[in-house]
């Protein structure tokens, strides 16, 4: 099985990619093909990530799989993948909510109905976020975090709502600019560095020792430069402008992808890019991220509050989410980074769960304004049933996956890195908890509005279809996935700290001591 | 002295200048054609097409033996160099030809002013461009520069009875001509300050360090970049491009947009990097402030542009910007970055031209952003194309685009500029805006806004081969440059003049 040790990754990023091109080559007529072709390379790529869990060394947290080929040896760049416990959860979770979202919209395509521009695009889409979740070169990195972006733009700009013409120029231009500022960070961090490299193991090895050369200032500024980029990608306050207005437009499927892999490139981006390379900078930049992270955590819960839109409520509630688990990683601690990881997948699969529901509620009632909206439990009872399910989970209900992060967030904040401000973070950890209690608040209130009550006049003598097949497949292994994290939150966690803690010991033995 | 050396005849090397002669020779064969015989043009662009691989042939020669056995030499008393630049631009040129032929042929028959003529004068254009390259002597600059824009003027001018065109070619002779005589006054400055115009021996008498008069050369070397800055349309000296692109007809534009940028580079490059080596510091400050307006100039006004052709002679004024980049950064890695950006724009803007021509129809009518509303639905292919070469011209990864700015702003890092490097990619996502608007019109917009009347709909496009191969091509290269670009980008390292 040595071939497939250095192939697997190459061929689950690839895969896709290659579906896309040969979906491209079948005339449009025959859409049929063009849908298995779609599935089957989704699932193809998806049973080479079940093949590389099942050789996946559990007990050890460096990289695996790993494949360092020469790529671009005149600007030193090579072609350098592998997986570790911070970005195997991540990689699998893409993988499973491709597959899901192609069986979702089997048989209902958004309109302007185009189901091979549509799977040419999600397929297109799955190998930028795949390749960014195993590139261990900044380079590399950079052209699949950016491959990502062209094929959203045109999802959002093509199948979105009224405003999808706004929407999708502002995330693009949002995104771009955020990676302008990344690009010019990982170029001073090449140039800066000695020796001179693009390769995140190498820059990140004893503590981010390569980059240790650069001045304290310069390593601020290149700190700065990667917040950028990635913080518009998670999206941090007050960067999140563009988030709402992508998500409320873009098609259901846009949405999930979106919500439940998009914006975890940002916050990997800082697990994975800036925090081991630049410990220090981290450092000193680590109670401003808190402070972002809280007033997100905050905002994002009172916005939810105030919207009439399903969509954008829930959009809202991904800033606050992601405010979490910005909370966890500023706090440079290995339980912070392990919340962190655990809310990235939770908050993927919950707020992924969410946006399905919310797509098939508009579809049947043809609005999402919630003043409309009304009586699920007793219309569409199974589909209220879910919908209740996976909201609950969002606000953070024990036993269920949006708990264990959240909970294991403030825990950590309780007690930061050595150096940064106790009290500071305890504050942080004070207003964090205002902020879940918040976010009860607008979810209940949510689903007073959306699934109990009675159900509107308007719709008194429609028929409205409950649950329908490719929902069912689709939805399930998110729910047992809801669930099962849910109780068995080592599931995830056992995985993360095998790799984050060997990490925290090179930046706390070398850089930050202690 | 002097005189006696006017007099003996140099040594001749053929060799030296076999692609500049068989472009040339090609042209007075093309001219002959027409003497004896009027016959299909088609014919005499078969005849330009083949003279362009045929040079390009020999440029390739000339390539392979400079890096590999031969040292490079200067021919023609210092007149013409042969080094790895020269080759390397050459070679450029014949591509950028070959696809001005490609592209035109389609375009001229379908406007009804195909006329055999106008092949001659893009290969003695493109020879023009190829002496530039190779030129090592300020009046060699100078000859080269005049053959290839005079041939230029006349080609914006070439459909005659559209005003526009006549307009184009009126204004692009006026202010060439005002250039042409800041240069010329450039270069009888410098050799008032140095004695000569050879461009090594002007080097080698910085080195011995007896200059004579600095004030002189550094008035002549603001004069020159002046001069040359017009050809290369840099801000502020691009004031006619808009108005010539958008005049001139379309294939024309796509050559000059690529070829006079190549040639004015050349000039740039040689004459800054050797014979003005040792003023590095008094050039650099100035290249640097005029990469930097350039770039923020092209990007922003592009923004305010609903004609596409403008648009596109704006974001050629970015890229010059970008260019520039790569030369001010002084350092080797910037001007292979430039080098190789110079290719990638080629493909490129040559491409995006050529899609743009067929979309126009006869007349040249269609080039309004408003007329590219839901052109996917339409012409689906030639949206696509033109969407790739938009987003490729942005930057985006895998695309040429990114390959050459990254290659650029790698230099710039390495001679950690760190505001010049900001500025460019801030430029970048500028530029990238006004890129997305003509593919938000193409795909996301309907023909008509709600209750406007259908406009007739127009017959599809239909394709001659010679555009086929011609966009082919330019989507293939622009794609194989993006991901795998090692091999051109060890060609441009090997070609950067500086040692």
């Amino acid at each position: 099985m040595d071939w497939f040790d250095s192939w697997a990754l190459s061929l689950a990023v690839f895969i896709p990619v290659v579906g896309a091109l040969v979906i491209l080559a079948i005339p449009k007529a025959r859409e049929y093909q063009i849908k298995v072709v779609g599935l089957v390379a989704s699932i193809a790529a998806l049973i080479v990530g079940i093949g590389i869990l099942s050789r996946w060394n559990w007990d050890d947290g460096g990289y695996q799989f790993e494949v360092n080929k020469g790529w671009l040896s005149a600007i030193r760049s090579n072609y350098h993948i592998a997986l570790d416990g911070i970005s195997l959860p991540l990689f699998i979770l893409t993988l499973v909510i491709v597959v899901l979202c192609i069986i979702y919209s089997w048989n209902h395509w958004p309109e302007p109905r185009s189901p091979k521009m549509l799977l040419f695009l999600i397929l297109l889409l799955e190998t930028g976020m795949l390749g960014t979740f195993v590139s261990l070169d900044l380079i590399l990195f950079f052209v699949f975090f950016e491959v990502t972006l062209l094929p959203m733009y045109f999802i959002i700009g093509i199948w979105g709502g009224e405003q999808r013409i706004y929407a999708s120029i502002k995330f693009f231009l949002f995104t771009l600019f955020g990676s302008a500022f990344m690009l010019v960070g990982f170029l001073a961090l090449f140039f800066l560095s000695e020796p001179h490299t693009f390769d995140i193991v190498e820059l990140s090895a004893n503590g981010g020792a390569a980059a240790a050369v650069i001045s304290s200032t310069a390593g601020l500024w290149i700190f700065a430069g990667l917040f950028l980029g990635f913080a518009i990608k998670v999206p941090m306050f007050p960067l999140h402008t563009w988030l709402p207005d992508a998500h409320t437009q873009a098609p259901t499927v846009g949405s999930v992808i979106l919500a439940a892999i998009l914006l975890k490139l940002g916050t990997y981006g800082f697990v994975r890019i800036a925090l081991p390379i630049l410990p220090q900078a981290a450092h000193s930049w680590a109670p401003w991220i808190g402070l972002l992270a809280v007033i997100g955590i905050i905002y994002g819960s009172l916005c939810c509050l105030a919207q009439t839109d399903l969509k954008r409520l829930i959009a809202f509630s991904s800033v606050g989410h992601m405010g979490f688990v910005m909370l966890g990683i500023a706090t440079l601690t290995p339980v912070g980074i392990n919340a962190a990881i655990f809310g990235m997948i939770a908050h993927g699969v919950v707020t992924g769960m969410l946006f399905f529901v919310a797509g098939s509620i508009h579809e049947r009632y043809h609005t999402r304004d919630m003043s409309r909206l009304g009586g699920m439990l007793s219309s569409i009872p199974r589909m209220g049933g879910v919908f209740v399910l996976v909201a609950f989970a969002s606000l953070g209900l024990p036993a269920l996956a949006g708990f264990p992060g959240e909970f294991t967030s403030m825990l950590a904040s309780f007690e930061p890195a050595g150096g940064l401000s106790q009290s500071l973070f305890r504050g942080f950890m004070i207003a964090a908890a205002v902020g879940t209690v918040l976010t009860a608040g607008y979810m209940l209130y949510m689903l007073q509005r959306v699934a109990q009550g009675e159900v509107p006049g308007e719709y008194a003598g429609h028929h409205l279809h409950d649950i329908e097949a490719p929902e069912y497949v689709s939805w399930t292994p998110l729910i047992v996935l809801t669930v099962a994290l849910g109780i068995f939150p080592s599931l995830v966690f056992n995985v993360t700290n095998s790799s984050v803690v060997p990490m925290f010991e090179q930046i706390f033995h070398h850089a930050i001591g202690g | 002295m002097l005189i006696a050396d006017a007099i003996a005849a140099p040594p001749s090397d053929w060799w030296a200048i076999a692609p500049q002669l068989v472009l040339g020779g090609t042209a007075v064969v093309i001219i002959l054609m027409i003497c004896v015989k009027r016959v299909d043009p088609g014919w005499n662009a078969l005849v330009a097409a083949v003279g362009t691989v045929a040079s390009g042939v020999f440029a390739w020669e000339q390539w392979r033996q400079v890096t590999t056995d031969a040292n490079p030499r200067l021919a023609y008393s210092g007149m013409i160099a042969v080094d790895g630049f020269s080759a390397f631009l050459v070679l450029v040129v014949c591509v950028a030809a070959f696809l001005g032929v490609l592209l035109a042929d389609q375009y001229f028959k379908r406007e009804g002013i195909d006329r055999g003529e106008y092949y001659a004068l893009l290969l003695f254009s493109a020879c023009g461009m190829q002496f530039m390259a190779a030129a090592n002597n300020l009046v060699m600059v100078f000859v080269a520069l005049e053959l290839l824009s005079i041939c230029l003027y006349v080609l914006s001018a070439w459909n005659r009875d559209d005003s526009r065109s006549q307009e184009a070619g009126a204004k692009y002779l006026l202010l060439g001509a005002y250039s042409s005589a800041i240069l010329l006054f450039g270069i009888a400055l410098l050799y008032g300050g140095t004695g000569t115009t050879n461009l090594a021996r002007m080097a080698e008498i910085f080195s011995e360090n007896v200059t004579r008069e600095p004030g002189l050369v550094l008035l002549g070397m603001v004069f020159v970049i002046v001069g040359l800055g017009f050809k290369i349309a840099a801000v502020p000296f691009h004031m006619w491009t808009p108005d010539v692109y958008q005049g001139a007809p379309t294939p024309v534009v796509g050559f000059m947009a690529s070829g006079a940028k190549i040639a004015g580079f050349a000039g740039l490059f040689r004459v800054l990097e050797t014979g003005l080596a040792a003023f590095e510091f008094d050039w650099q400050p100035l290249l640097v402030g005029l990469a930097i307006v350039t770039m923020l100039g092209g990007s922003i006004l592009a923004i305010a542009q609903r004609d596409v052709k403008r648009m596109l002679a704006y974001s050629s004024i970015a890229h010059a910007g970008f260019i520039l980049t790569g030369l001010a950064s002084g350092t080797a890695a910037g001007v292979r970055g430039a080098l190789f950006y110079l290719v990638a724009y080629v493909f490129m803007i040559a491409g995006a031209f050529g899609v743009v021509a067929l979309l126009a129809r006869r007349g040249e009518r269609y080039t309004s952003l408003d007329d590219y509303r839901d052109m996917f639905r339409r012409e689906p292919v030639l949206a696509t194309v033109l969407a790739f070469f938009l987003f490729a011209m942005a930057g985006i990864p895998g695309t040429s685009g990114f390959v050459a700015k990254f290659a650029v702003f790698t230099g710039v890092a390495d001679a950690h500029q760190w505001v010049l490097l900001t500025v460019g990619t801030v430029a970048s996502v500028i530029s990238a805006y006004f890129y997305l608007r003509l593919v938000v019109y193409m795909y996301m917009r309907p023909e008509v806004d709600e209750g406007e009347a259908q406009p007739a709909a127009l017959p599809r496009v239909r394709w001659a081969p010679a555009t086929v191969v011609a966009l082919v091509l330019t989507v293939f290269f622009t794609i194989q440059l993006g991901i795998l670009p090692q091999g051109l980008l060890d060609m441009a390292g090997k070609a950067t003049l500086l040692f």
